[in-house]
């Protein structure tokens, strides 16, 4: 029975458990029973809550007990990106500065999942501060792809892709930046969405890039996700960046799978040059396919897209010498060096060169020379105008096509160790992904199927409009149900790095 | 134009970073070659285009002006790296002399 549980869909699960053929005690004891058996290979946990766990699973059968009413994910178990604040567990950020650091509040998202039922197994790795894309920069070590236990999962958000790709939970949490959900999502072979900006709630969500963070869902299915997308938005009053609109109607987008009557764009800026050859062919098959299935299928030139990845590495490091001032070593998180003879200063110096990783100190150290009196109008300044000929390209883009499409990534899950100091090769990772966090647009990724050459998934990139959210979910889900009909089994029957 | 050791060393002053020598030269290496690639924002023609700091046009947000509990004192100082008299003991911040 334990096998048959964490196999299940979300939907799956929280149907059975409303109709009492399951408990969601025995759903979480089935879970927290598959991460004993693959932590130790995944890694993609750094705190595992079991009691936690339990305790809320209790509250749902006794709720259901009581006749009160189950929500849509009611009982289901969850992995939270461990950048999310929780009152009773451990908050790290993957970053040595806050090891052991116990919240004195819960995010809005993480109250959210709670009030819903929602059973939240433990955080997840992650890059430090959701700063790289394969998890390396955590500084509790890597976690690994279940497709291949040498490659990385992906990242920012690679412990919640990586937990999910391996049964260890049917849904999870992550944040997107620059693609910091997308990214894992396509190199672990689930999906993974960035809603539009402002749409998921960022109270709470320690900060990163704050004109860019977006939490949002990570799941095996198109539904699972978008049932998550669901329950963890809308309108947040604690967050002065939140969205007052209603969610877009994602749940009935991913059920209408339909893509009859769209009109889809190519961006021929996002499918060229560095492109392995393999993800190139599956995402050109996919683009068929959306064709045979009734789709319009165009080609759209977005010229200022090839300037993304330079403007977001002015951008976001900006943003993150602002925010990562905070830890200055005197209200919370790590203190060394604090003997009695040396100043604050002194003592806040050596805190955060003991404290941050690497990748955490270059970015604060290029945020600081791109704000620089000098430097600020050539470098932040131009990279905020390159923002707005972004945003403008989709403007032009979304009068002629409902969404637009590309590979989530250039290439499929690369070895671990290959590219973590060579932080440029690192951040062509996001060469795809950064275009929509820049506008603030909606953006997922589905599995399109595997790369001939490595047998490791492949993503397909659906973009749309800011506060459209359903139209990709409407595209994902007619592309998830083509290839799960053609191949006649779940992608991720394929996955082997854990059999 | 190569980014200056001396320039890394002022940014590490700047960003409150006690960086040994050795990391100060390899990232050093690493930001010339992150700072010369980011740099190729300057190629856009972006004359007359207004910067975007943020992707929602957002106007100022109000809330009512209602009270609601805050986090005691015992919380809020409980992950704290040193306590005196209900407060943060934080090392000196004025120089001796």
């Amino acid at each position: 029975m334990d096998g048959e549980l964490t196999g299940m869909t979300a939907a799956a699960l929280a149907a059975a458990i409303s109709a009492g053929e399951v408990s969601a005690a025995e759903v979480t004891d089935a879970h927290l029973a598959r991460i004993e058996e693959v932590e130790p290979r995944v890694r993609a946990f750094l705190h595992v809550a079991a009691g936690q766990a339990r305790a809320a699973a209790r509250a749902v059968d006794q709720r259901r007990a009581a006749g009160g009413d189950l929500g849509p994910l009611a009982g289901v178990p969850l992995a939270l990106k461990d950048v999310f604040t929780t009152v009773d567990m451990p908050t790290t950020c993957g970053s040595a500065i806050l090891d052991g650091w116990c919240p004195p509040y819960d995010a809005t998202i993480t109250r959210r999942l709670r009030d819903a039922g929602v059973v939240i197994l433990g955080k997840t790795n992650m890059d430090e501060f959701a700063m790289g894309s394969s998890t390396e920069n955590s500084a509790f070590g890597p976690s690994h792809n279940p497709w291949d236990l040498g490659r990385v999962p992906g990242g920012s958000s690679g412990g919640s892709a990586a937990a999910v790709a391996a049964y260890e939970a049917p849904l999870g949490i992550g944040t997107d930046t620059g693609g910091s959900i997308r990214q894992p999502a396509a190199v672990c072979g689930v999906v993974g969405a960035k809603p539009t900006y402002g749409g998921s709630s960022r109270y709470g969500v320690v900060a990163f890039a704050s004109s860019l963070d977006t939490p949002g869902p990570l799941a095996r299915t198109v539904l699972d996700a978008a049932l998550l997308h669901e329950v963890m938005s809308g309108h947040d009053p604690c967050d002065s960046t939140s969205v007052n609109a209603p969610v877009p109607p994602v749940v009935a987008a991913a059920r209408q799978a339909d893509v009859s009557g769209m009109t889809i764009g190519v961006v021929p800026e996002l499918a060229g040059e560095g492109c392995q050859p393999g993800v190139l062919a599956r995402f050109s098959e996919t683009v068929e396919l959306l064709e045979s299935l009734g789709a319009k299928v165009t080609e759209v030139s977005c010229p200022h897209f090839s300037y993304a990845l330079p403007a977001y590495y002015l951008i976001a490091p900006s943003e993150v010498s602002s925010n990562l001032a905070r830890f200055d070593a005197m209200r919370y998180g790590l203190r060394v060096g604090d003997d009695g003879t040396r100043s604050a200063e002194e003592v806040m110096a050596l805190t955060r060169a003991q404290g941050f990783g690497a990748e955490a100190k270059r970015r604060i150290m290029l945020g600081t020379y791109a704000l620089s009196s000098g430097y600020y109008d050539a470098y932040y300044g131009k990279a905020q105008q390159v923002r707005t000929l972004i945003i403008r390209d989709f403007e032009a883009a979304f009068e002629r096509v409902d969404v637009l499409v590309s590979p989530t990534t250039p290439t499929t899950a690369f070895p671990l160790g290959e590219r973590v100091d060579d932080p440029m090769a690192m951040y062509l990772a996001d060469l795809y992904t950064i275009p929509s966090d820049l506008a603030g647009n909606a953006a997922m990724s589905v599995p399109c199927g595997l790369a001939p050459e490595d047998g490791l998934p492949v993503g397909f990139q659906v973009m749309a409009p800011a506060l459209g959210d359903d139209r990709m979910y409407r595209v994902a889900a007619a592309v998830e149900a083509a290839l799960d009909a053609r191949r006649g089994f779940p992608l991720l029957n394929e996955a082997r790095g854990l059999a | 134009m190569p980014i200056a050791r001396d320039d890394v060393a002022h940014l590490a002053r700047l960003s409150r970073l006690a960086l040994g020598e050795e990391e100060l030269d390899h990232l050093a290496a690493q930001l010339d070659v992150i700072i010369a690639a980011v740099a190729k924002v300057q190629e856009v023609a972006a004359e007359g285009i207004p910067a975007t700091s943020h992707a929602v046009r957002l106007v100022n947000v109000f809330r009512d002006d209602v009270l609601w509990e805050c986090l005691s004192a015992d919380v809020v100082l409980s992950q704290a790296p040193a306590v005196e008299q209900q407060r943060f003991r934080v090392p000196r911040i004025l120089a001796e002399d």
